[in-house]
């Protein structure tokens, strides 16, 4: 019966963000039709992130994507910076790849990109629409009503982003907790090409990545990011929503006191506000993960939670995510079976990758984290700090008596009991992440 | 700079319908009023002499934080017509 409906097609993806865009390609590629719905005025204009783009990944769906996309610096450092209230030490890697790792890119322009090549490639884009629920009959998702038209499809996709309004509609998860995710702010910051290769020691299509730990997000849970662009520069950090629940400052108060700590400064000195933004991030880990799919509905990309925050990893998680979805798809559509179990071979898949075996690798980090954080994120970030301060101290005072005082402080300054806490977050956190 | 400078550098497309609906009547027994600190784009204030929540929606980043943090879960947040709202230009 559904067959007969006008506005029919095989399959709708509601996203035209890294997951959607991967998703229906990879449709679209099998010769099956799909329509990407998009609620932006062009895919990407409602999208942000730190940012940068991994390679590999983004070749698994557009293999010649580095010759053609609009890419701004590969990135060949990353610094680690940990920010006392004044003073910092900064951890560097340099590798300059054959095949580089990751990309700066501008969502804007990127994710445009993706979309344009996904249309190249048979995909329905539809732009400037939002989808406000999903059709259900018979508790099997057959469509989806946007403001105009009902359009109705074999299988429905939702790449709706971190808020997916659509999977909670149809009571894939339920309502996200503050502590689940972060507000993340970013400002980008128009600096001359040299300046930026002086700054931060690169070459032309060269650029470098801070990580910044504390600072003025000591004792919170939150970190800060800079990235170079090719003629700016990006800096941002991302908050969970619970710590404004007592806190008076706001995620842009935070991000302007960062910008001013003395380490960080004169990296973006003299720049001029090109364009400032916010976006949520999803910060739950595997245990907030919800249904990946139910009957004619499968979820990616963030509106799934895939994102691996320790190593600042999602739109590599988007796209897989949207790959191995479309793969099902294609799958259901050759059987003529859009049933949750047949779906589910989308989960099986996920499960079976390093999507989920990494998000169920770090499992507990982020209830680690949130119980231990004065100490992980104020407290050994500042001893970091006062050990550098103290080694590279010049002050008459013998070596020995030095050294005797900062094992003394490190003792005093916490008490025994929050010690052996500390030591047994680290131990049951390591046990999660190496062993079981 | 304050947030009314940061948001200058934003493209905006206002949508004539209100896409943020409050409760107001919630909001006035609301202790913690977070929609006020969590907001990137300072959408929210509470005016003390009216005991209301002011809503400049039109400043709205879409981000979806008010809605996560309300703690009387009282918002009504939906996203602005297609074509409306924010439109980053970088992201």
């Amino acid at each position: 019966m559904s067959n007969l409906r006008e506005n029919k097609t095989e399959v709708i993806v509601v996203g035209a963000g890294p997951a959607g865009i991967a998703c229906a390609i990879t449709v679209a590629r099998a010769g099956h039709k799909v329509v990407l719905i998009e609620r932006g005025r062009f895919a990407g204009s409602k999208n942000m992130f730190g940012g940068a783009i991994y390679a590999k990944p983004t070749r698994e769906i557009f293999p010649d994507f580095e010759k053609n996309a609009p890419l701004e610096r590969k990135n060949i450092e990353h610094k680690y910076a940990i920010l006392g209230e004044t003073d910092g030490t900064v951890i560097s890697y340099q590798n300059r790849h054959e095949l580089p790792v990751s990309y700066t890119v501008c969502r804007g322009k990127f994710d445009r990109w993706m979309a344009e090549e996904a249309k190249k490639e048979g995909v329905t884009l539809v732009e400037e629409t939002v989808v406000r629920e999903l059709i259900v009959e018979n508790e099997t998702v057959v469509g989806v009503k946007t403001e105009l038209e009902d359009y109705y499809a074999d299988i429905v996709v939702l790449a709706d982003g971190v808020n997916s309004l659509l999977a909670k509609q149809i009571g894939l998860r339920g309502d996200i907790e503050p502590k689940d995710v972060a507000v993340s702010v970013k400002e980008v910051y128009k600096l001359d090409k040299n300046k930026i290769n002086d700054r931060f020691l690169v070459n032309d299509d060269e650029g470098c990545i801070y990580e910044l730990f504390g600072g003025s997000m000591l004792g919170k849970l939150g970190l800060g990011f800079i990235y170079t662009n090719k003629e700016s520069v990006s800096i941002g950090l991302g908050i969970t929503l619970d710590e404004f629940e007592e806190d008076e400052t706001k995620p842009y108060e935070y991000l302007d006191k960062l910008k001013k700590h003395p380490v960080i400064a004169p990296l973006i000195k003299d720049g001029e506000l090109l364009e400032y933004s916010a976006h949520l991030i999803p910060e739950g880990g595997f245990k907030k993960i919800p249904t990946l799919c139910g009957a004619g509905v499968m979820i990616v990309g963030d509106a799934a939670m895939l994102v691996n925050n320790l190593h600042w990893e999602g739109t590599n998680l988007a796209m897989i995510s949207g790959k191995l979805a479309g793969e099902t798809a294609v799958v259901a559509l050759s059987k003529g079976d859009f049933s949750e179990n047949a779906l589910n071979r989308y989960t099986e898949e996920l499960e079976n990758s390093f999507v989920m075996k990494d998000l169920k690798t770090y499992r507990e980090l982020m209830d680690i984290i949130h119980t231990r954080k004065e100490s992980f994120l104020k407290y050994y970030l500042q001893k970091v700090n006062s050990f550098f301060e103290m080694f590279t101290s010049v002050n008459s005072v013998p070596k020995r008596t030095l050294y005797w005082n900062f094992i003394k402080n490190f003792f005093k300054d916490r008490s025994l009991k929050e010690l052996f806490k500390d030591a047994w977050a680290i131990i049951k956190l390591l046990w999660s992440i190496m062993i079981k | 700079m304050t947030i009314d400078d940061k948001l200058s550098t934003i493209k905006y497309e206002p949508d004539t319908n209100l896409h943020l609906n409050p409760d107001f009547e919630q909001c006035k027994t609301c202790e913690s009023k977070i929609c006020t600190r969590v907001c990137p784009a300072g959408v929210y204030e509470w005016m003390e002499e009216e005991e209301k929540l002011l809503v400049k929606y039109e400043n709205c980043l879409e981000c979806g934080a008010c809605r996560i943090a309300c703690e009387k879960k009282c918002l009504k947040w939906e996203y602005p017509k297609g074509t409306k709202g924010v439109i980053f230009k970088r992201g």
